[in-house]
């Protein structure tokens, strides 16, 4: 079914293409949502609050956008409305300026002085290759999963539509209302912090 | 010219690994961070490593949706239909 034929299954109150669409989106709204909202149930809320936005209008959908990046709009609209109604203060900083704050992907102390008179900035401790039968192990794909919990709200969000769920750059700018340098700052701390957890546990 | 001020040191081609990947640098410095990959095995091991992550990531399961959650969002559907 494409996105066309979607839309008019769901203005004819086709159960199975909502349901569809709800598997397929449902997961990444709630994701997303947790960027502006405390709390999982929270985050749920928001995203049933957006499929009933979404609903009440498909009339007004033009097919001007994705119908993924419409309902993602859709999302982070209620998300914000309903964070500043909570009082609390949104991710400005961390969404629009994260490069402002410094993070570095490697600890400096992996590294030589960056004076060194013949290294500088040089390994002090290299990267070991990592062994192949650990990266199949399922506790190795464990701690993947635990690393990518442990991220902050909005770098976790990034690097799930990406890697995960395998979305573009585009899509994700789109959907999370990003510059291009701005999603790729968020996706590299991302997968920075990704990458150090496990070597800190595959050493 | 001295040769350090031109060459990419370990600590700061770390930093350049997403935009490199993404193909976001531009054509000098991409051919700077490649010399230096070529010739580093640190920068080298690091740079696969990134690799295997980003891959890694591709294969683990998505969320799954709960058959309660879905239940919900259904009965929702079912009203927006009635009304």
């Amino acid at each position: 079914m494409d996105e066309r034929e979607l839309v008019d299954a769901l203005r004819s109150g086709d159960e199975d293409a909502f349901r569809e669409l709800v598997r397929e989106y449902q997961p990444s709204l709630v994701r997303v949502a947790r960027m502006y909202v405390p709390t999982q149930v929270a985050a749920e809320e928001v995203a049933a609050e957006t499929w009933l936005a979404v609903l009440n209008g498909l009339d007004r959908f033009e097919g001007r956008s994705s119908l993924k990046t419409w309902i993602f709009r859709i999302l982070t609209n209620i998300a914000k409305t309903r964070a500043v109604r909570d009082g609390r203060t949104l991710p400005f900083s961390a969404l629009q300026e994260p490069g402002r704050v410094p993070e570095a992907a490697v600890d400096a102390d992996r590294f030589l002085d960056p004076e060194h008179p013949r290294w500088p900035g040089h390994w002090a401790v290299k990267p070991q290759p990592w062994p192949e039968d650990a990266l199949l192990a399922s506790e190795t794909r464990s701690r993947l999963a635990e690393a990518i919990e442990a991220l902050p709200a909005t770098q976790r969000a990034v690097i799930s539509l990406r890697d995960i769920e395998g979305w573009s750059s585009e899509e994700v700018r789109n959907a999370l209302d990003l510059s291009e340098t701005n999603q790729r700052v968020l996706l590299h701390r991302a997968r920075s912090k990704v990458r150090a957890a496990l070597e800190d546990y595959l050493k | 010219m001295n040769d350090q001020a031109v060459q990419l040191s370990c600590q700061e081609l770390v930093e350049l690994v997403t935009d490199y990947l993404e193909g976001a640098l531009p054509e000098e410095e991409r051919l700077r961070f490649e010399a230096h990959i070529g010739r580093c095995d640190g920068c080298n091991v690091y740079l696969e490593q990134l690799r295997q992550t980003v891959s890694m990531l591709g294969h683990l399961p998505q969320d799954a949706l709960s058959a309660e959650a879905e239940q919900e969002l259904l009965d929702a559907f079912r009203g927006w239909r009635a009304s």
